[in-house]
């Protein structure tokens, strides 16, 4: 049924895949690249589970077609950090608590990676409104706040 | 399901003239979630991400052509901002970070929704919409572009370049009303500006009626032009509001609206 | 064919950590889960694998006439389309009554009903397989208001509901009909307020969708990897209809999305596994957003007409109380809502004389089951505003008179049954009401700090502040003579580690770590590895429900671990491997005519929390923005104080959403906003900072003196919040979600 080849590049490295027209940019990634890191919550924009950075921009990849990615760079939770080198809002969101269930926390993650990278020191309003776009069921986002807070070293 | 990724906008024309049943998707904020939901399966899509000629904006004789690829975080940058303050405005209220920096002019255009966020600021600006097909180029009002709920004045051949607009620089605000805080389609939405020098009032409301309706006043008529705009507004009752709060919420927008831009 | 395993990628064994009962301690999973790489349900593959895909029914309630699956059968890469016919076992199943058909049978009797499953290579091709079946369908007119279910044809003729040791009622529709008569409710008082109250549904709506792999074993049985809430309850429901024995049907724990109550009955269970075992192949199912809200049972919407009778000085003197729940198509837990809803229906007061009749009933409404604090949360909201109104009405301090009545050890319960554990109502109340609020703010500020948030509808015009006051409670564990129990089992190595089996399910909630801090402070050692959650090496832990499973994990954990050490000093050293299964006290059923106690008592235990809420409410425009939420509850003893926390912070959210935005809606039965963009939860702009009072006071009878703590915020936030709404705007606001309209219109 795929029809289509893409080559692209995640988390710096060249990959190549055969995709149907109609496929996502995260059903590329899960089903096809094997990369299951971004999450399918809703497919309809609004949850931010599978948010990825499509050449260094934050975007829900269930909105991007897999065939849209086609040449370009993406950055998925997977490319931020390794087991024993966690990037630093990984690092935050363990120690804070800010993980339950962890189903919103990788599109989380790595929207605060952008973030933190765009603002270094964000304000509560800063980040409330940066993460507006990331739901989450489980925690009520106060420990979500507070590892951000963790990763930028601010002081609560 | 074919993709096809035209390079310049001649190419994305053609294309578009060989397969007329064939859908543009350029941010896909509205185009995926059909695909997604299994609600639509155009015959082929036409990737515009990569047609140059879309993006960005330009000055033209004191008017600001907007390339329908700009996005709602675009359109938040200081220079635009401080040249249409309505439609920054308006895009800080479109869906979240990740929606702003993918959804564009183009696709709310291109979906005519009457909750379009884009369009109400848009309408009380006076914008052209600059439309293009292999036959040739034309320019429309965006009051005559939207011609019902979701239907756009495009022939099947044609695509929207770019929109045209002289900025008044008026006093002009915007405000969306919806059931939580952030992240929502308009239950209604109101677009306002206070224009001295053609001595106007001109209001543009969303989500309350079947297209973006734009309702006018002389200066001077202030005090009426709440219960005016919500005369002229035909809401109905939905999953996200009944038809009679979206009147009340028309009036108070307004008269909110006008102590802003008088003040 | 040999079973193939998923490829559950670099979930790395659960190391231990540092960390003993009373400390907090870092998530377990929370490495794997920050780097993507925890293995969801979602995300399993496995060689081979084909997708499964349900076509489910368009109508609420219809005959089904024919099923017509001839052109699909032979649709490109499709490998089966099955129907009711081949189901090879029992044709219905059910947490209580198997009242629900695996698929349609004859008839549907709500909107999203399985009607067939296909299963082919790629999801789109089962897509439009399923939408080549052709379903002919006879309309029938939907039983759509719960009011007028029990005047209806019955959706259920054969009454599985009757003979079950409930009171039976004779009228059609009702699922569960009980009364409790405590005292006498004729007794009067100097005052009477009363009040009718509306709670709307809410949806789980937790983020993983419904998603599983069903794995044939080449063997004719089967290996189900699925996000659920109760392993073996599971499989003793999916096994008989698959005509299998429960040896056969083996069900192991997949990465959980959140749970709150929505994956205590089956979605994809039954249906993935009988689409594996007819095509030999792994088949996997998940659901899109969608269809889950169709996919799993909603919080019952209720009905509550109430009179509470006080004496001049602000003493309860009487309290009557009906309460109508919306079942949906199928029973679900729908008996255990209708008692809970009863049971804590007076709140944590001190009632000597009250009747309470609760009653749900069959409709063709989205079928209703478990989620979150369930029959409490309802009967919260309505009793909590009756006690402001009675608090206004005898001009008494709202607080004062909560404290006034509240209850204790050595109180009753209107079902007769005596306090005997910890129940500390009064401190959490004078806690709660000592936090204090943060002052108000003033203007301008940024419009997102503002109701109306990112809207950018004020700068302060319109804008009230409003404070609420609310106390819950509600039992821990299940109640009414259900054998609770929980198993685990310890090998205890000659060198002092030690592997922990249990069948707990890990939804989010952080019981992984309660089991591991349990047996690093039993066994004094952080050398323990915890083994998969599965059916196949221990026995039921029971579910992940009723604020139970802290409770239960840890005695069964604690036992078996002593158990173990006490069997390798007898054996003087080597390994040795035991399995405990823990009971809590027994309970008894209610008596079916008076809703009192038949034994000591129905429930094992309660938990009580008070909550202040500021809002800010836009009165013009009746959009609302909680400002801040300070709470105190009453958790026993906090295992670990930072994932309790994290409980009480998130439950709090999911009360703000049914307080404010969250419903269900639907016409003549039917769904129309199954969707994130129209059913609303809580954003990160919509939560206000939480001041969070952990009231410890150890529950006799719990293993380490903990309770649960996961459905007292769900059940006292709304009703907080409700409050400081109507403090805000001055309206009786008795409905939640509340609507913009109720308060500006
Ligand atoms: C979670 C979420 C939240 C949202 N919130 C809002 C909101 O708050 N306010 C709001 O207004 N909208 C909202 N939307 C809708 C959507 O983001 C906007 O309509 C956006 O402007 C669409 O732009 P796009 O580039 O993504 O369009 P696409 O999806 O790419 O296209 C939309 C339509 O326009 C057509 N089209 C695109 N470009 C052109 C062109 N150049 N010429 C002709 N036709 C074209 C396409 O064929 C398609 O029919 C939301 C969507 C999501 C998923
Ligand atoms: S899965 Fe993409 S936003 Fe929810
Ligand atoms: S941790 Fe479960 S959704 Fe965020």
């Amino acid at each position: 049924m795929p029809r289509l080849r893409i080559s692209l590049t995640i988390n710096g490295e060249p990959r190549e895949t055969d995709v149907w027209g109609g496929e996502s940019l995260l059903y590329a990634l899960r089903e096809r690249l094997d990369l299951p890191g971004s999450k399918n919550a809703c497919e309809q924009g609004e949850c931010g589970s599978c948010s990825v950075l499509l050449d260094g921009v934050l975007v829900c990849s269930c909105l991007v077609l897999a065939a849209q990615a086609d040449s370009h760079e993406v950055t998925t939770v997977e490319g931020l950090g390794a087991a024993d080198d966690l990037h630093r809002v990984q690092e935050a969101f363990v120690a804070a608590g800010a993980v339950q269930c962890g189903f919103c926390t990788p599109g989380l993650v790595v929207a605060t990676a952008d973030l933190l990278e765009r603002v270094p020191a964000p304000s509560d309003d800063e980040i409330r409104e940066a993460l507006s776009g990331n739901l989450c069921r489980c925690t009520g986002y106060q420990k979500i706040f507070d590892a951000v807070r963790l990763a930028a070293g601010i002081d609560a | 399901m074919e993709v096809l990724t035209p390079r310049s906008l001649d190419d994305a024309l053609r294309l578009k003239a060989e397969l007329p049943a064939a859908r543009f998707v350029q941010g896909g904020t509205d185009v995926l979630v059909e695909l997604n939901f299994d609600r639509s399966r155009p015959a082929a899509l036409i990737n515009l991400n990569e047609v140059a000629e879309l993006r960005g904006f330009l000055r033209e004789n004191g008017a600001l052509v907007l390339g329908s690829g700009l996005t709602y975080a675009e359109l938040m940058q200081p220079e635009l901002a401080t040249a249409l303050p309505a439609l920054a405005e308006a895009s800080r209220t479109v869906g979240s970070p990740q929606i702003r920096n993918r959804g564009t002019i183009g696709g709310n255009l291109g979906t005519a929704s009457p909750a379009g966020d884009a369009l109400p600021p848009l309408l009380v600006e006076s914008a052209q919409v600059e439309i293009a097909s292999v036959r040739g180029r034309r320019a429309l009002p965006l009051a005559e572009f939207l011609v019902g709920p979701k239907r756009n004045a495009l022939e099947p051949d044609e695509l929207v370049v770019s929109i045209r607009i002289s900025p008044s620089g008026s006093r002009q605000t915007f405000m969306k009303v919806g059931p939580r805080n952030a992240m929502v389609i308009a239950v209604c939405s109101l677009a306002l500006s206070v224009d001295r020098e053609r001595g106007e009032l001109r209001a543009a409301f969303g989500s309350a009626g079947p297209v973006t309706g734009l309702v006018t006043a002389p200066l001077d008529e202030a005090e009426r032009f709440p219960a005016a705009v919500a005369a002229a507004a035909s809401p109905i009752d939905d999953v996200r509001g009944t038809a009679a709060y979206r009147r009340h919420a028309l009036r108070v927008l307004t008269g909110r609206a006008l102590e802003r831009c008088l003040a | 064919m040999s079973a193939t395993r998923p490829k559950i990628k670099a979930r790395p064994p659960t190391r231990p950590r540092l960390g003993k009962i009373g400390e907090s301690v870092p998530r377990s999973d929370g490495t794997p889960k920050v780097m993507g790489e925890f293995a969801y349900a979602s995300d399993l593959h496995a060689a081979d694998m084909l997708w499964g895909h349900t076509l489910r029914s368009p109508h609420a309630h219809a005959r089904i006439a024919e099923i017509d699956i001839s052109q699909a059968v032979g649709m490109p890469g499709v490998h089966a389309v099955l129907t009711h016919a081949d189901v090879p076992g029992r044709k219905t199943y059910g947490l209580e009554f198997t009242d629900q058909p695996v698929l349609a049978i004859d008839r549907v009797r709500y909107f999203g009903e399985p009607v067939a499953v296909v299963a082919a290579e790629h999801p789109e091709q089962a897509r439009r397989a399923a939408e080549a079946i052709r379903v002919v369908y006879e309309l029938l007119e939907p039983v759509a208001d719960p009011e007028r279910a029990t005047e209806m044809e019955p959706l259920h003729p054969d009454r599985p509901t009757m003979g079950h040791g409930y009171r039976d009622d004779p009228r059609s529709n009702v699922v569960r009909h009980m009364v409790i008569r405590h005292g006498d409710p004729e007794t009067a008082g100097d005052v009477t307020v009363d009040g009718v109250y509306e709670v709307g549904s809410q949806d789980q709506a937790f983020l993983g969708p419904e998603s599983g792999l069903a794995i044939p074993d080449g063997e004719g049985g089967v290996d189900i990897y699925v996000a659920t809430q109760w392993l073996h309850v599971d499989r003793d429901q999916v096994a008989p209809c698959l005509g299998l024995t429960v040896e056969q049907v083996r069900v192991h724990l997949a990465g959980v999305g959140g749970a709150f109550g929505g994956r205590e009955d089956l979605s994809m269970q039954i249906h993935g596994a009988l689409l594996a075992l007819h095509t030999n192949r792994p088949v996997k199912f998940v659901y899109n957003r969608e269809e889950s809200f169709t996919g799993h049972v909603h919080r019952h919407p209720a009905k509550i007409w109430c009179e509470h009778r006080a004496t001049r000085d602000g003493r309860i003197t009487c309290v009557r109380m009906r309460i109508l729940l919306d079942g949906g198509a199928y029973a679900s837990s729908s008996t255990t809502v209708t008692s809970n809803a009863a049971s804590f229906a007076l709140g944590p007061y001190r009632v000597d004389n009250a009747l309470i009749e609760s009653t749900s009933v069959y409709t063709n409404n989205p079928p209703c089951g478990a989620m979150r604090g369930f029959g409490a949360v309802q009967t919260c909201f309505a009793a909590e505003a009756q006690m402001d109104r009675l608090a206004a009405e005898l001009g008494i301090d709202p607080v004062e008179l909560r404290l006034l009545n509240a209850l204790a050890p050595g109180d009753y319960l209107p079902t007769g049954q005596l306090i005997d554990g910890a129940l500390p109502t009064a401190e959490v109340i004078r806690r709660a009401a000592a936090l204090e609020p943060p002052a108000p703010e003033g203007f301008p500020r940024d419009p997102i700090r503002l109701p109306g948030g990112a809207g950018n509808t004020t700068r302060g015009a319109g804008v009230h502040r409003g404070v609420g006051f609310a106390v819950g409670f509600k039992n821990i564990c299940y109640s009414e003579g259900f054998d609770d129990s929980c198993a685990a089992r310890v090998q205890l190595y000659a060198d002092g580690s030690a592997t922990v089996h249990c069948a707990a399910t890990e939804v989010g909630q952080g019981v992984t770590d309660v089991i591991l801090q349990v047996a690093r402070t039993e066994l004094g050692t952080d050398r323990i590895t915890l083994a998969p959650h599965t059916t196949a090496t221990v026995g039921s832990a029971g579910s992940a429900s009723a604020s139970r499973l802290t409770w239960m994990v840890s005695g069964a954990v604690r036992d078996a671990c002593r158990a173990a050490l006490e069997e390798q000093e007898r054996r003087e050293g080597g390994e040795v491997d035991v399995e405990r299964v823990h009971h809590h006290r027994p309970t008894t059923p209610l008596d079916p005519e008076t809703g009192q106690i038949t034994g000591e008592r129905a429930h094992v235990a309660l938990a009580v929390a008070a909550m202040r809420a500021v809002v800010e409410v836009d009165i013009d425009l009746g959009l609302t923005r909680v400002v801040w939420v300070g709470t105190a509850q009453d958790v026993g003893k906090a295992i670990n104080p930072q994932a309790v926390h994290g409980q009480i912070e998130g439950g709090t959210a999911q009360g703000l959403g049914l307080a404010l935005m969250e419903e269900i809606q639907t016409r003549d039965g039917r769904i129309v906003n199954a969707s994130f963009t129209d059913y609303l939860i809580p954003t990160a702009l919509d939560m206000p900072p939480v001041t969070v009072v952990l009231v410890e006071d150890p529950e006799p009878d719990a293993p380490y003196g903990a309770k649960g703590v996961g459905e007292p915020p769900a059940i006292v936030s709304v009703a907080a919040i409700a409050a400081a709404v109507r403090d805000a705007t001055g309206r009786a606001l008795t409905r939640v979600p509340i609507r913009a309209d109720d308060i500006c219109l």
